[in-house]
């Protein structure tokens, strides 16, 4: 099963390493194919959980808190809405175009083969990173569904207020075929470790003749790899895919909705930060499945992007705070939970990366940035983002890829990148890997934006996107679903 | 209009004052206590919001700041007979008061008629 998967991991011990590398032997002797561990499995049902937590009801409440009472439903509804519908797409055709082979297109999109999960059974795996382990892969697709789910539920932020349900219904199919699915196959698809091991060994042992045969081969298994992946960029859990992607997509739909009435006039305050909190807390706890899970086993590298994960929200909420201190005299509730998520949203490419001790750095960085990008940049520029989901999730996601081009380095107690070629950690050059990483967020900013762009004005021709004036004022709850979200 | 006050009674001569406090939202309980200290038996009281010479507040929520120009406050509505006015109106004066701009105002106007609902009891006796 070459499931190829995504992230390249880093090794964390040579004895571990060793491990493995018996297991491969014994595995290249007998023809039984490897089982999933359970604790393995058990660890990625709960993460996929976890990551479902984050979207309903944490995202939900997180955005939900943040618009008018009017408009509270609306919110709630089209994250609830997001998330049903990209669950059917991604068993349907979604996974099938993300996690499998292309042909001809492999560099930017997979192919149909997995369509309405063909051949797929309880006893099939998925490769993790490490050659010879697995998980089931209907473990696999819940938990790649579930980061399918809540990309595009991050960008309704951006249009919060104003948009109408019926073109989010439109725009949403379209967004995850033609954006999301193709940028989750370029960053994270390739063919997996046992092939890799496979392939460099029989090019080791290869001589005269057949070392041109095993480098061909050993190519082939290179290239079979999304674009970004190819390229060599690191993204652990979806600082390109989920953040940067949805936060320039996030961008466009402000830009091409417009401003909601009255903005700039009118006081728009939060109507429960109390709500918002309760979101932000259950992001952050969803989070860990969401990083951590990202492991794909129950390993170390696990628990590094665990323990980051703790660290650098925490360390991104306080440099939020402080900003706001400093520049505005109070620091804020909503800059505290808001600078929370803008250290998750950072951490998550470096999660299985960084040491806990740069992902403090990354996530002091990302909450200065972060504060900068949604109040003196957003007032200046004049766009109506009404949650920041350019300023938090696209901003603090570039912070991210960049930050994890820096901090994975060994110098600075990341764990480098391991090749599988020579089964151990490479050298580390830093500068080339900043290079790679700043490639694969223009990769991104330019599929994702010109696409989101070309599709929000396809939506906006066919249904449009707004409501009519006195409509938005009587608020989406009442236009769109029929009901108010507080009657007493 | 016209038919509707000429089927209202006489007026017999018992004044009443309808006192307006808008005050404090915290000093809510000390100025109840201190009207029922006067035996006064019962009040209205809503929350309401405005503003005066206080002015607003600014409120900023990340890069977005707001002038709120309505403020908080509770509205008292007591109706009181004509003796007992300046005793109430001294009351809240003494109890609401902290010195700080926003301390708030008092209304006090006649009253026509009052009857309770219960008994059909009329004017003094009604409050």
């Amino acid at each position: 099963m070459s499931l190829g998967t995504s992230r390249r991991i880093a090794t964390l011990a040579v004895t571990a390493f060793l491990l493995c590398l018996a297991a491969a032997s014994a595995f290249a002797q007998t023809p039984t194919p490897p089982t999933p561990n359970k604790g393995d499995a058990a660890w990625m049902l709960t993460a996929s959980v976890l990551v479902l937590l984050m979207t309903v009801p944490g995202l939900a409440l997180f955005y939900g808190g943040l618009v008018r009472t009017k408009n509270m439903l609306s919110m709630l509804m089209q994250v609830f809405f997001v998330v049903c519908i990209v669950c059917i797409i991604w068993v349907v055709y979604g996974y099938s175009l993300a996690f499998s082979e292309g042909g001809s297109l492999n560099a930017y999109v997979g192919g149909l083969s997995k369509a309405f999960l063909a051949g797929v059974t309880p006893d099939s795996t998925a490769e993790t990173f490490t050659d010879g382990v697995v998980i089931p892969e209907y473990v696999y697709i819940c938990f790649q569904m579930t980061f399918a789910c809540i990309t595009p539920a991050l960008i309704v932020g951006a249009m919060a207020e104003r948009m109408k349900f019926s073109a989010l219904v439109l725009f949403i199919p379209l967004w995850v075929t033609f954006v999301y699915f193709p940028i989750a196959h370029m960053v994270w698809y390739w063919a997996g470790p046992s092939a890799t091991v496979a392939a460099a060994k029989t090019l080791a042992a290869a001589t005269g003749d057949a070392k041109a045969a095993a480098q061909a081969a050993m190519d082939a298994v290179t290239a079979n790899a999304g674009l970004a992946f190819g390229w060599g960029a690191l993204d652990f859990a979806g600082g390109t895919v989920v953040h940067i992607n949805s936060g320039i997509a996030g961008l466009m739909g402000a830009l091409l909705v417009g401003r909601r009435v009255g903005y700039g006039k009118e006081a728009m305050p939060p109507h429960s930060l109390t709500m918002t909190l309760v979101g932000a807390a259950l992001l952050w706890v969803g989070w860990f499945g969401f990083n951590a899970g990202s492991a794909l086993e129950a390993s170390g590298t696990a628990a590094l992007a665990m323990i980051n994960t703790f660290v650098a929200t925490a360390a991104a909420a306080l440099a939020w705070m402080l900003a706001e201190k400093v520049a505005k005299g109070k620091p804020s509730l909503l800059g505290g939970a808001s600078g929370a998520v803008a250290g998750l949203v950072a951490v998550t490419p470096a999660a299985g990366f960084a040491g806990p001790m740069g992902a403090i750095v990354l996530g002091i960085v990302a909450g200065f940035m972060c504060m900068f990008f949604c109040s003196a940049i957003k007032n200046a520029l004049g766009y109506d983002d009404a949650l920041d989901v350019f300023g938090v999730h696209c901003i603090g996601g570039i912070v991210g890829a960049l930050g994890t081009g820096i901090l994975a380095a060994p110098m600075l107690g990341g764990t480098g990148v391991f090749d599988y070629t020579t089964g151990k950690v490479g050298d580390y050059d830093m500068l080339a890997q900043f290079i790679t990483q700043a490639k694969a967020v223009c990769l991104t900013l330019i599929w994702s934006g010109v696409g989101s762009f070309i599709l929000f004005s396809l939506v906006k021709m066919v249904v449009g996107l707004r409501p009519g004036t006195d409509q938005e004022r009587e608020g989406l709850d009442l236009v769109d679903h029929g009901e108010r979200a507080y009657n007493y | 209009m016209l038919t509707e006050r000429a089927a209202r009674p006489e007026h017999k001569g018992n004044q009443m004052k309808l006192v307006t406090a808008i005050i404090k939202p915290f000093k809510l309980e000390e100025v109840r206590s201190a009207l029922t200290d006067l035996g006064l038996q019962g009040m209205t009281v809503t929350e309401v919001k405005g503003y005066g010479r206080q002015k607003g507040h600014t409120e900023i929520y990340r890069g977005a700041e707001y002038a709120v120009s309505f403020l908080p406050k509770i509205k008292i509505e007591v109706v009181v007979p004509e003796g007992t006015v300046d005793k109430a109106v001294e009351a809240i004066v003494r109890t609401a008061r902290t010195g700080q701009i926003g301390d708030g105002k008092i209304f006090v106007s006649p009253i026509e008629h009052a009857v309770r609902v219960r008994t059909g009891e009329t004017d003094d006796s009604a409050i």
